[in-house]
């Protein structure tokens, strides 16, 4: 439990109001996706990036732990306070600051929820093309500390290639910018790209400058069904190989297609075997002669069927079968472990090859759905945690699915980050002198390791 | 037994993705985790395991909720907040006992401003209200005195209530359904022109309608302040006066006697009740919304709802659209001669009435309730219509802050616009 005096100070910063200490607040904050909990021993609402920094020099002066927390749906437990300490909530930094139609940039606080922020510069005629899944709830400083995805990467990028600049709080309660407002700049080592993606262990992000495109005229979506999974990827590489890239390319496998329809009964045909969900957007008449193009270059990969939306209802039914796919896994079994493997795109044959038998051999069903396009397969460990043995048969496969993809020069988390729950792998992929340059960065922007520590890197490595 | 218990299962389906955190409107005024469906879950999972008690900061959390349905509509692993929430107050009130409960939420409102509450209500509301409506009616549950804020627009009392203007059976033609009618309270107190337009819809179609006497409160107020034995006891009462009657259909105006008839009923009791379970299984099958029979019944809105033009936004309850009732009342009022329905942002979205919710955070559900009234300023209708009488009054309250006269109507005022002298 903190000192009372602590709490004091913390309550004389940000306000009375934004410090909870009840058992049931704590509750509240000790959760994300990833199902593990950890109390911390408070939880502050700062609102301003002055109380951010005062907050970090108070936890740096009396060596307690800072966890930054955003919406808290991360998948890694980036936000998780594992050793007590305080969860701090940038929640009320929720303002869009300014969207410049001119220089086609916006700058907009951490608290802004992704799809708000969408909705509104789309009403300017304006585009910000990362969609991770959680886009309703996640925050876009949440956003940037994971350096999110989503469907439309494979053609727009991840959120990294639309950050320009940044206001960062240090570690020591420094606060500094980075980057800029314009596109080029070359003043200086580019701490931008170091945060992004930085799980909230160097900086705390009050203010973010994003880049925006013009939005695309129109789009247009395809449900293509394949009889195999070599005809599903070969159209990725295909369609790719062919100078067309789309928006989107949802890869689905035939486990994945079986819950689905299991569930929901969307009259998949039966010798369907695997789905690609196929977006392209742009100018009205090119889309027209992509989707066609398209449809002509994968007619000879085993095409069971191929449905393509008339309007944006029937473009929101077929995207209905992808949006299904989580809640129809827990039938499988009811728990998962939700890995992100990335792989070039022309080894996603391989690599789900690979996977089949990494599920034959540990006999553990495993369900494949992702983002083919960037070579990104969510890879889902189905599991029942109250089977003896099955957590640890789980963990054995991960680590041999992880291996799979390094070996196919992939990595093993494109989206997700490493947090908590991936860290006893990142051996895997990391060789020591990487991480001691890693963390050579970490110590030197936080010599106390107040923020969040126990991220990323095994105390042990 | 710890009512939590029974939803033990429910509880471990959620995996804390925070998808509620998108739709869940208390949320999106308190804005901390401990209101949303989440945040709610996670403590009803530590109550379970006995970590934290059902103290204070457990009542103000799980007093945060509106009971409206959206989070569970939205939520990738179906997880049942609304009923998880429920229970939750029923151990709260079974614990320190309901007065206690009240006397909670008493103090977690009184933290904010003692005076806002209590004193000024008994004056404002005065016992003239309370004097016209029986002990088991819903409005005492909807206003507990001592909470009620001064500020608030309550409706006003009908001088002759509805079902004391009716006989119990009105009979129809031969051969056409026979319908038994759940009016409500707030109908039968406060809005008696809903009961008559429903009442001169279905004799237009020429059905037997039946208004049962004895029929009580449907006591979704008091499930919502987790009073559970009394809304059993209601709900026994109501069965029986249900069944007095053979009926084709048990039809409702109010979305949330009907949610209550439809969706809670059933789950009311246990496996130790088989019998009783059953019979409230085959009410709940038989309940209806006005509007969705209407509709089934084949009434024309051309026959029934002309009238001079008038432009209206639709809002739908929570509880018309947890059950899926949100295309026919639109249908009918676009098949209404005169009648042009001009669509609001969110009109999916809660009034913020919630049950209690309102009551004991006025003030936060008045602030859900400003961005509804702003979603319907900015149609330019002539009136807002509902097909539940809570939310009228909830719209009404939240039109009437804003100083803005936009009417307020039921989806079956305007449908039965010709036909009602």
């Amino acid at each position: 439990m903190f000192d009372k005096r602590i709490i004091d100070e913390l309550k004389t910063i940000v306000g009375a109001d934004n410090v909870a200490t009840d058992r049931q607040d704590l509750i509240c904050y000790g959760y994300d996706a990833t199902q593990m909990e950890f109390l911390p021993d408070a939880v502050v609402h700062p609102g301003s990036a002055d109380e951010v920094s005062a907050v970090l020099k108070l936890a740096n002066r009396e060596k307690f732990p800072v966890y930054p927390r955003g919406a808290g749906s991360g998948f890694t437990g980036g936000a998780l306070p594992k050793a007590g300490g305080i969860v701090l909530v940038v929640t009320r930094l929720n303002r869009i600051l300014r969207i410049d139609t001119e220089n086609l940039i916006a700058e907009v606080e951490p608290g802004v929820v992704t799809e708000q922020f969408q909705l509104e510069v789309e009403k300017l005629g304006l585009f910000y093309p990362p969609d991770p899944a959680s886009l309703k709830f996640s925050t876009l400083g949440g956003n940037v500390a994971e350096n999110a995805g989503g469907p439309r990467c494979v053609k727009y990028g991840v959120t990294r290639d639309f950050v320009m600049g940044l206001e960062v709080v240090l570690p020591s309660g420094e606060i500094i910018r980075t980057g800029g407002e314009t596109y080029k700049g070359v003043v200086g080592y580019d701490l931008t790209r170091l945060l992004c993606g930085s799980e909230g262990t160097l900086g705390v992000i009050t203010k973010i400058i994003f880049k925006l495109l013009p939005l695309p005229e129109a789009k247009k979506t395809m449900l293509t069904i394949f009889d195999s999974i070599d005809g599903a990827a070969k159209a990725v590489s295909t369609i790719i190989g062919n100078k067309i890239i789309p928006t989107t390319l949802e890869f689905m496998d035939h486990a994945t297609l079986q819950c689905v329809e299991k569930r929901f009964s969307l009259g998949i045909p039966a010798t369907g075997r695997a789905v690609l969900l196929i977006e392209v957007d742009g100018d009205r008449d090119l889309i027209e002669k992509q989707a066609a193009r398209i449809q002509e270059l994968i007619r000879p990969l085993g095409l069971v069927e191929c449905k393509i939306a008339r309007d944006a209802a029937e473009s929101e039914a077929l995207w209905k079968v992808r949006r299904l796919v989580s809640p129809s896994l827990r039938d499988v079994n009811p728990d998962k472990f939700n890995e992100d493997i990335v792989v070039p795109r022309s080894k996603v044959p391989d690599v789900i090859r690979a996977i089949e038998k990494i599920q034959q051999k540990y006999e553990i069903p495993i369900v494949n759905f992702g983002h083919a396009g960037d070579g990104n397969i969510h890879v889902n460990i189905m599991i029942d945690k109250s089977v003896p043995g099955q957590e640890e048969k789980a963990h054995e496969a991960i680590a041999e699915v992880f291996q799979a993809a390094l070996d196919l020069n992939g990595t093993m988390s494109g989206e997700h980050g490493v947090g908590l729950a991936k860290q006893p792998y990142i051996h895997l992929e990391l060789k020591p002198a990487q991480v001691a340059a890693m963390q050579a960065i970490k110590a030197a922007l936080d010599p106390n390791n107040i923020l969040n520590p126990g991220k990323m890197f095994p105390v042990d490595f | 037994m710890d009512p939590l218990k029974r939803v033990e299962n429910e509880l471990k389906k959620c995996v804390k993705c925070g998808a509620c955190r998108a739709h869940c409107p208390a949320f999106a005024t308190f804005g901390k985790e401990p209101a949303v469906a989440r945040g709610k879950v996670a403590l009803a999972q530590h109550l379970l395991k006995g970590d934290i008690e059902l103290d204070d900061a457990t009542y103000a959390a799980m007093s945060k909720c509106l009971l409206c349905g959206s989070c569970v509509e939205k939520c990738p692993n179906d997880v049942p907040t609304d009923e998880i929430v429920m229970v939750a107050r029923e151990a709260l009130s079974g614990q320190r006992g309901l007065t206690t409960f009240h006397a909670a939420v008493g103090r977690v409102i009184r933290n904010r401003s003692l005076m806002k509450f209590g004193a000024a209500a008994a004056r404002i509301l005065g016992p003239l209200f309370f004097r016209k409506i029986p002990e088991t009616s819903g409005l005492r549950l909807r206003f507990p005195l001592p909470f009620v804020g001064g500020k608030r627009h309550i409706p006003p009392i009908a001088k002759k209530p509805f079902m004391d203007r009716h006989p119990e059976v009105i009979p129809g033609e031969p051969g056409k359904p026979r319908i038994v009618y759940f009016v409500g309270c707030m109908t039968n107190f406060c809005y008696p022109q809903v009961g008559e337009a429903a009442l001169a819809l279905f004799r237009h179609l020429g059905c037997t309608v039946i208004i049962p006497k004895n029929q009580q409160c449907c006591g979704l107020p008091g499930m919502s302040g987790g009073d559970l034995d009394t809304v059993r006891g209601l709900a026994e009462k109501n069965l029986a006066e249900l069944e007095r009657y053979e009926a084709d259909y048990i039809m409702t105006a109010c979305a949330t006697c009907g949610g209550a008839l439809h969706k809670f009923y059933p789950n009311l009791v246990g496996k130790r009740h088989p019998e009783l379970a059953a019979r409230l299984k085959a009410i709940a099958e038989k309940t209806v919304d006005a509007a969705q029979l209407l509709q089934k019944l084949g009434l024309n809105p051309e026959e029934t709802g002309a009238g001079s033009d008038i432009r209206v936004t639709y809002h739908d309850p929570c509880h018309l659209r947890t059950r899926a009732i949100t295309r026919q009342p639109r249908e009918l009022l676009k098949g209404t001669p005169g009648v042009e329905l001009a669509e609001m942002e969110g009109a999916d979205k809660c009034c913020g009435l919630g049950g209690t919710f309102n009551v004991y955070h006025y003030e936060s559900s008045l602030a859900i309730n400003k961005m509804k009234s702003a979603a319907i300023i900015n149609t330019g209708a002539d009136a807002v219509v509902t097909g539940c009488p809570g939310c009228m009054m909830q719209l009404s309250d939240g039109l009437k802050q804003q100083r803005n006269r936009t009417r307020v109507m039921h989806t079956l005022e305007i449908l039965a616009r010709s036909i009602r002298p």
